[in-house]
């Protein structure tokens, strides 16, 4: 099936068109609740998370080009299915994204600057999860972090974390993948424990349509939404251009699984509008109609359409503007002074606990450098 | 999941540890018994003392794992502490590090030792990574049990030693017991780490009894240790290994030839020091393992000790090893295989030097 005929399939979840009109109907009725009781300081949170981050995705790929960054991994396009889901959470849950999460990170408090110090080798990891709403830090290999979503998930569970009743204590977990993932045995492998052990998990699948150069059509021949069914998993495909449908869908999945009725799955359908990461060039894989397709129906301008409609007045959008230009300046600004990292991160955090060759390689390395520096070194240079 | 009082009660009664209070042992202190039933009372124990230790894999909760090492484990302390997980060994490690971040202790059992490539990303590139990755703020207590080795005439998968490709590995700690006091004692070391760590089970030793002391470990986890003295050559080895190197050294002793025999017990850290006495002692050092040489324990070993020890030695160091071919059918295991003769005819070699 083509990426068009799949986003066009019956039962995908829209509540809002593209024009940015709220779709009231039978079929809406179910989730339009969560959204009538936003109000419109939530609404414009999700607004503002959306543009910080698009602003943000435009600076670092700015700095990429420029040499300052070893790699930068786009998020333009994915925006709204992010924020969607990244405001249906609460404080209390863990989130395990893979590495294009920049919308939900920036929601749960991790600072952009620690993304790109793991992009311009600073660090592999960047931030502590326990001190960003457990949102957990970038996995690089695919799907392997659904795994550790699950068996967080499991504890959680062993632990009696969920299912007590008390929507404001019970945990969940979001675990965040992409269409390339659902290949990957270890996703197979979370969602067959997930069912097992009934965790209380989200499986977030965003379907940009493109793993690196491969169309969504390689990876399944069917829906992959239909893939969860398989294994037991209630699921939804939405509008992933669509922050209201992640939103309410995502809310409706995480109440069920905190409440202990075990995980759920949502398709988010969207589109990489920008490239898999700085080193790629999409110009050589995929089509520019396909490309327009998408930016029209941008998850941003959609928003902002059905804000003004609202009665969201200019300056709303011009002081963002202003904030966002504000954002790009202070993460150039940070990110190009960076310190270089200290050699001793190399060796100091490989084990927990003392080991003889940390210590005697750093030693080495420490004395080997003086040696450079222009005091006399070992003669053989060997440990 | 279990009431943490009543098993420890439970283990107690049972007589199988001295539970939360090492202070008062219910069993005696010396007992005789099988290195897979001293993991299993090792294992128990460990549970009884702390609440966060998890036991799970293939068929280890009613049938008790094919070996039965975690047998009466979950009778005892509930399918939420001996959990039988679906077959997938990467969904097993992954999720035990999910657990590991929710606080938990797993400790994983893996069925053979040539089912762990499922495994081995989630090993290698998460488990093994995952405290460097968040720079520390994040341990991994992670045991992964493996039961390696061969000797028990088994079909493809099931005999082999692959602890280089662990050991390799910045990250993990291996480690591999030779007797049941060493099994018992090892297996609560391990599981008290707050790194991850590779436990390879000699699976011909499971059932060979031996005595376990339950009032003290013998050595540290990751101390190498001699376990026979001898003045002209040194044999090291780990886990089944140790006691072919001791027959061997009984050979000797009785051909009038003195060999000191050390128990390796830890391939990551290697604890140097008492092999590097022993071979300033003998001068010949000869390494011995069930896996292939190429690229082995055994060959990391011999350079260390020609680079420390170059002017003690009397002979090259020389590795009795596995062939370099995939471990053969099990009618020819036993020319596959090191064994007593051929470590002495390594002995023969350094000696005539």
């Amino acid at each position: 099936m083509s990426s068009s005929e799949a986003g066009e399939r019956a039962g995908t979840v829209q509540l809002l068109t593209p024009t940015g009109e709220l779709v009231r109907t039978d079929a809406t009725a179910e989730y339009l609740p969560w959204v009538d009781a936003l109000s419109d300081d939530q609404l414009r949170a999700m607004h503002r998370d959306m543009v910080l981050t698009r602003r943000f995705d435009r600076e670092a790929a700015a700095l990429a080009r420029q040499g300052q960054l070893a790699l930068w991994v786009p998020s333009h396009g994915q925006e709204g299915a992010q924020v969607g889901v990244a405001h249906a959470t609460r404080p209390q849950d863990h989130l395990f994204p893979s590495y294009r999460e920049h919308a939900v990170a920036l929601a749960r408090g991790v600072d952009p600057v620690d993304i790109l110090r793991l992009l311009r080798g600073h660090t592999h990891g960047g931030w502590v999860p326990a001190e960003h709403q457990n949102f957990h830090v970038y996995t690089l290999v695919i799907g392997s972090q659904t795994l550790h979503a699950t068996g967080y998930a499991m504890g959680l569970g062993l632990d009696g974390k969920s299912g007590t009743g008390d929507p404001e204590v019970d945990q969940a977990v979001v675990t965040f993948f992409g269409d390339g993932a659902t290949s990957q045995g270890d996703v197979s492998e979370a969602m067959v424990f997930a069912a097992s052990f009934q965790t209380p998990e989200l499986f977030f699948l965003q379907n940009n349509q493109w793993a690196i150069s491969v169309p969504v059509s390689r990876q399944s021949r069917t829906p992959l939404v239909d893939r969860a069914a398989g294994f037991g998993l209630p699921a939804t495909r939405i509008d992933g251009n669509d922050v209201l449908a992640s939103y309410a869908v995502s809310r409706r999945d995480l109440d069920a699984a905190r409440s202990g009725s075990g995980p759920r799955f949502i398709e988010a359908m969207t589109y990489r509008i920008g490239a898999h990461t700085s080193s790629d060039d999409p110009t050589k894989y995929r089509r520019d109609d396909e490309l327009q397709s998408w930016i029209a129906r941008d998850p941003i301008d959609r928003f902002a359409a059905f804000l003004r409609a609202r009665g969201e007045g200019d300056a709303f959008f011009a002081d963002l503007e202003t904030e966002g230009d504000d954002l790009g300046h202070d993460v150039r600004t940070r990110t190009t002074s960076l310190p270089s990292p200290d050699p001793s991160l190399m060796f100091d955090h490989v084990y927990s606990e003392p080991h003889p060759l940390m210590r005697e390689q750093h030693e080495w390395l420490t004395h080997y450098e003086q040696g450079l520096g222009g005091t006399a070194g070992p003669a053989g240079g060997r440990a | 999941m279990t009431d943490v009082t009543t098993t420890t009660a439970a283990a107690q009664a049972d007589g199988a540890g001295s539970g939360a209070d090492a202070a008062a042992p219910t069993r005696a202190s010396l007992e005789t018994m099988p290195l897979g039933k001293a993991i299993n009372a090792g294992l128990r124990r460990a549970m009884a003392d702390d609440p966060r230790v998890l036991l799970m894999g293939e068929d280890i909760g009613t049938l008790g794992g094919v070996f039965r090492v975690t047998e009466g484990l979950q009778a005892e302390f509930g399918e939420g502490r001996v959990v039988d997980t679906p077959l997938a060994e990467s969904g097993i490690i992954g999720t035990a590090i999910g657990l590991a971040m929710g606080g938990f202790r797993p400790v994983v059992e893996i069925q053979f030792d040539g089912f762990i490539y499922p495994g081995f990303d989630q090993i290698v590139s998460q488990l093994a990574k995952m405290t460097n990755r968040h720079e520390g703020s994040v341990t991994m207590p992670v045991v992964i049990r493996v039961p390696y080795g061969g000797h028990i005439g088994a079909v493809e998968h099931h005999q082999e030693s692959p602890e280089a490709y662990f050991a390799h590995t910045g990250g993990l700690r291996v480690v591999s017991p030779s007797t049941p006091h060493d099994a018992y004692w090892m297996i609560q070391e391990a599981i008290a780490s707050n790194d991850p760590v590779m436990f390879f089970e000699p699976k011909s030793r499971y059932w060979p009894k031996g005595e376990v002391d339950f009032s003290a470990p013998h050595a540290p986890l990751h101390a190498s240790r001699v376990v026979r003295t001898g003045t002209e050559v040194t044999l090291l080895g780990h886990g089944a290994m140790v006691s072919v190197l001791l027959q061997a050294a009984e050979i000797a002793a009785a051909e009038g030839i003195s060999a000191e025999v050390v128990d390796l017990r830890s391939l990551s850290p290697i604890d140097y020091a008492p092999i590097l006495e022993s071979v300033r002692k003998t001068g010949r050092l000869v390494v011995a393992q069930e896996a292939p040489g190429f690229v082995s324990v055994g060959s990391e070993i011999a350079a260390t000790v020609a680079e420390k020890a170059f002017y003690s030695l009397e002979a090259p160091v020389l590795r009795v090893s596995g062939f370099d071919t995939p471990f053969p059918p099990a009618k020819l295991e036993t020319l596959y295989l090191p064994d007593a003769d051929r470590v002495l005819e390594a002995v023969d070699r350094a000696l005539a030097y």
